[in-house]
């Protein structure tokens, strides 16, 4: 049976598709079967940020409505064996997502998948709803700001009343991942800093992730942030991967870096 | 009055039993249906989930108003009625024919509590409620003894966006409550995580109430009606675990 993974966040922006990518990446590159599915019926991003995007002949809402099988519309990713991809129908709206459908889907895909990414919408309407309701297991992205943090408190709220798990009187396991983080900026009390998120939404912290140009430039070229060594995102990414399977690995790029002599006299 | 299913001893598969019940009273004061219903409006809307099919008691008396008509608005407004309380015998009559009990003394309703054992008449409500001297010039009231009955205690944070609400009782949250979110009690609300979002104790009317939190960053505090928002609140509490309580209809914040 595979563990099904939701990545939410309510507001938009946060990153949630770019950890879609590179933490259904980074499992596969474990060596873990792992598919990603893209919710976001109507505003597809997921098959950019995996270019895949040429590749997507049959899409998820496809294989709700019948119109072809799981086979059909899977997209297996050039780059890494075991990766594999679900994009969402750019013309249709979020009404294609029904619970019986999603459910089926998915549970077809339990069979053979060890990990399925389902990667949200923003907001906490339909699409939001049907990428959680399954889920085993949250990972919520939260940006170091007040509005962000809200919204995730939010969606852990609904992630505990209106999931599947909820409904049977389980919890739904549930992760932090704190994106675009700027520890200069926390210093000098212009963001919020880890404790202050950790304390207002009160679950574990599975990573931290620093701003970086790299994101960008990665969703542009359709290369999951992960697959970038010199990254530090990239490097943040492969760390929370190894802590979300088990590992004790120590928390990077939280402090602000101490300036060398050198740089300070630079002005930089 | 409950019915209690018996199988084993009992050789009635029916029984009746007494037993004391707090309802909220409606009191009406107005013949003005309209006025009723945008009344109504305003108050379930500020706590849904608080009216949401809640059984009251009507009392109709100084208001001369249609039953029938009361009875469809407060359905309309998720509210459930349940009897009239001292009808004169027109409103009676009404009441019997919309399905609704009647209730005409409350000494009644005490001396059936006293003789809880005894099977109580058909079509009387038992129900405690106690009459609350008129103070207010509203058309719509409600009233309603908050007899202290079980606490409830929450053992997850209470989330931006949720509501938790201890009806007849107190409310005690071990988490934190988010910003956005809100709790309310009949009686006191305790918080041993950090009180960021709204927190109203003495819902009900209780002035005794008291919300106690071990830091304070509330966005709103209020007891029996009275309220701060967050602006008001001194910086000398602010972050700090206090309590808050009413003095001379005064809120006030004191350090613990």
């Amino acid at each position: 049976m595979a563990k099904i993974i939701v990545v939410t966040s309510g507001k938009g922006g946060v990153g949630k598709t770019t950890t879609s990518a590179s933490f259904a990446t980074g499992l596969a590159m474990r060596g873990h079967k792992t598919v990603v599915i893209d919710f976001d019926v109507g505003l597809r991003n997921l098959d950019l940020i995996m270019g895949c995007e040429r590749r997507v002949v049959f899409d998820f809402v496809n294989v709700i409505s019948k119109e072809s099988n799981l086979k059909q519309a899977l997209i297996k990713d050039k780059r890494i064996d075991n990766l594999y991809v679900l994009a969402a129908s750019q013309t249709r709206d979020k009404d294609a997502l029904t619970q019986a459908g999603v459910g089926r889907v998915l549970e077809e895909l339990s069979e053979d998948f060890d990990y399925i990414v389902c990667d949200s919408p923003a907001g906490i309407e339909k699409g939001a709803l049907m990428a959680m309701y399954f889920a085993d297991e949250a990972i919520v992205v939260t940006n170091p700001e007040v509005s962000s943090v809200r919204d995730s408190d939010r969606v852990l709220g609904i992630l505990s009343s209106k999931t599947r798990r909820a409904e049977k009187g389980e919890m739904v396991k549930e992760h932090l991942i704190l994106t675009r983080y700027v520890p200069e900026r926390v210093e000098q009390g212009e963001m919020l800093s880890v404790d202050d998120v950790c304390e207002i939404l009160a679950i574990p912290l599975l990573g931290v992730v620093p701003e970086s140009t790299d994101v960008l430039n990665a969703s542009n070229s359709g290369l999951p942030v992960i697959l970038q060594d010199e990254s530090k995102a990239g490097m943040a990414y492969n760390d929370l991967i190894d802590r979300y399977l088990g590992e004790d690995v120590p928390h990077r790029f939280v402090q602000a870096e101490k300036k060398g002599f050198l740089n300070r006299l630079m002005g930089k | 009055m409950s019915f209690s299913h018996n199988t084993a001893t009992s050789h009635e598969a029916v029984e009746f039993k007494g037993r004391m019940l707090t309802l909220s009273v409606l009191r009406l004061n107005t013949a003005d249906i309209n006025e009723i219903g945008t009344l109504l409006a305003s108050k379930v809307q500020r706590a849904a989930e608080f009216f949401r099919n809640m059984p009251v008691l009507l009392d109709v008396a100084a208001s001369g108003v249609s039953l029938p008509a009361v009875i469809q608005i407060l359905k309309q407004h998720g509210l459930v009625p349940v009897a009239v309380f001292q009808p004169d015998a027109e409103v009676a009559s009404a009441a019997v024919a919309a399905g609704l009990g009647v209730i005409n003394d409350p000494r009644a309703a005490k001396q059936a509590e006293a003789a809880a054992a005894e099977p109580v008449e058909t079509g009387n409500q038992v129900a405690s409620a106690s009459e609350q001297p008129e103070t207010k010039s509203e058309a719509v009231q409600v009233t309603a003894d908050a007899a202290k009955v079980a606490t409830k205690v929450v053992q997850t944070p209470v989330r931006s966006g949720q509501q938790v609400y201890a009806r007849g009782g107190d409310l005690v949250v071990l988490g934190a409550v988010s910003p956005g979110a809100e709790v309310l009690a009949d009686g006191n609300i305790h918080i041993y995580g950090a009180l960021r979002g709204r927190a109203l104790a003495g819902v009900q009317g209780d002035n005794k109430a008291r919300i106690f939190c071990s830091q304070l960053g509330a966005e709103l505090v209020s007891i029996a009606g009275c309220y701060k928002i967050s602006e008001d609140i001194s910086a000398r509490v602010s972050g700090r675990a206090v309590h808050v309580f009413l003095e001379d209809e005064r809120l006030e914040i004191a350090p613990l």
